[in-house]
């Protein structure tokens, strides 16, 4: 090749850098759909002991509840705010920090779990969930050891028994599986809306796509001040906080 | 022709072993328990099954485990038969919509041919809300 040639080569290499950068940065793939969930804790502020969302979540996906911290299991539960964003509290709502919080799985975009699962029992869909197959699950636990955020629960035993009363529409666990939040994909498959959502009192709860601009949930994230849980970590949760 | 020691001895105890050896064999002939083949009961509420019930009998594992990975794996809930029938994609919604009861359907033959599938330790028997 000759020097010209090679100059010459450089520099349209260059332009077209200039340009179109997305040849020289891979864009991240974007997806038709992105579900998230939205919760408005100024809302769940104003009626502090309500459980209306853990109740109707662990009724629905019969979740069992064993009564013991340590065997406990949980697809939503409730803690203070302090304790939630114990590293990154905004000064305006310092005077509050014992409000409650609702805590669900966060479906990552980033997914540590996922990248754990030695089975692909738990896995990533096109749509954002972050799936469990139970059939697949060989109860190691390296997903809960990934998550950052605690949102996975082990079967130390069989849950049938501490069940209140089952829901026939959906399954039970076996002993030895891991089990979390689906964002009620058996529910948005029918074209309903998660559960939690279905049942909050007060509609602290919102439940869209994000990916869609037009969407409800796009708009209210755009209007108001929104948090995640531990943003530094990099998982990008699609859950958002409102406040 | 080389002679055969104890001959008597022997044969008698072969006759014996083979005897006692194929016991369960003369057992199940004699007392006709041997042609015994499970009855299954069906309350059906459509007129066909989801494939035809040769398939069904052979490979209804083959099929409920294709419909595992299109409702879990790929989130597709809706099986549509060549023939263009769709049906909803759900072991106690679909499957046992007809057949109601698992001990008097699934139970009888799995207990026959000695096999445990492992579904019904988180899948749900609606007839067993009902007892």
């Amino acid at each position: 090749m000759k020097r010209r040639d090679f100059l010459k080569l450089i520099a349209s290499g260059l332009c077209s850098g200039i340009f179109f950068p997305s040849i020289l940065v891979p864009g991240e793939k974007k997806r038709e759909k992105r579900w998230a969930m939205l919760v408005d804790i100024t809302v769940c502020a104003k009626s502090k002991d309500c459980r209306a969302c853990v109740d109707a979540c662990h009724e629905t996906h019969n979740v069992p509840s064993i009564g013991s911290s340590k065997e406990e299991i949980k697809w939503i539960w409730i803690s203070t705010f302090d304790r939630v964003f114990e590293n990154e509290l905004p000064i305006s709502i310092k005077d509050n920090l014992s409000q409650p919080v609702i805590l669900m799985c966060n479906h990552c975009e980033n997914p540590p779990c996922v990248k754990v699962c030695p089975t692909k029992a738990t896995w990533k869909r096109e749509d954002g969930i972050v799936m469990m197959d139970y059939h697949r699950c060989i109860g190691c636990r390296y997903c809960m050891a990934a998550c950052p955020y605690g949102a996975r629960s082990f079967n130390w035993r069989d849950g049938k028994p501490y069940l209140g009363k089952i829901n026939y529409d959906f399954p039970v666990r076996a002993k030895g599986v891991v089990e979390k939040c689906n964002f009620c994909e058996e529910r948005i498959s029918r074209g309903l809306i998660p559960k939690c959502v279905e049942a909050c009192p007060l509609g602290a709860l919102k439940f869209g796509d994000i990916a869609d601009p037009e969407s409800e949930v796009s708009k209210i994230l755009k209007g108001r001040i929104s948090m995640v849980r531990k943003p530094h970590l990099g998982t990008k949760p699609n859950v958002f906080y409102l406040l | 022709m080389k002679k055969l020691y104890d001959s008597g001895k022997i044969l008698t105890g072969l006759f014996f072993f083979l005897a006692i050896v194929t016991s369960p064999f003369w057992y199940n002939k004699v007392s006709g328990k041997g042609a015994y083949v499970p009855e299954l009961k069906i309350e059906k509420d459509e007129k066909e099954c989801v494939r035809r019930t040769g398939y069904m009998k052979k490979s209804h594992m083959e099929l409920l485990r294709l419909w595992r990975d299109e409702a879990v794996r790929k989130g597709n809930r809706i099986y549509i038969r060549e023939d263009g029938k769709k049906f909803e994609i759900s072991l106690s919604g679909t499957c046992l919509n007809c057949h109601k009861k698992k001990d008097e359907f699934c139970d009888r033959c799995h207990g026959y041919v000695g096999v445990t599938p492992k579904c019904w330790t988180c899948h749900n028997v609606p007839q067993e809300a009902k007892k």
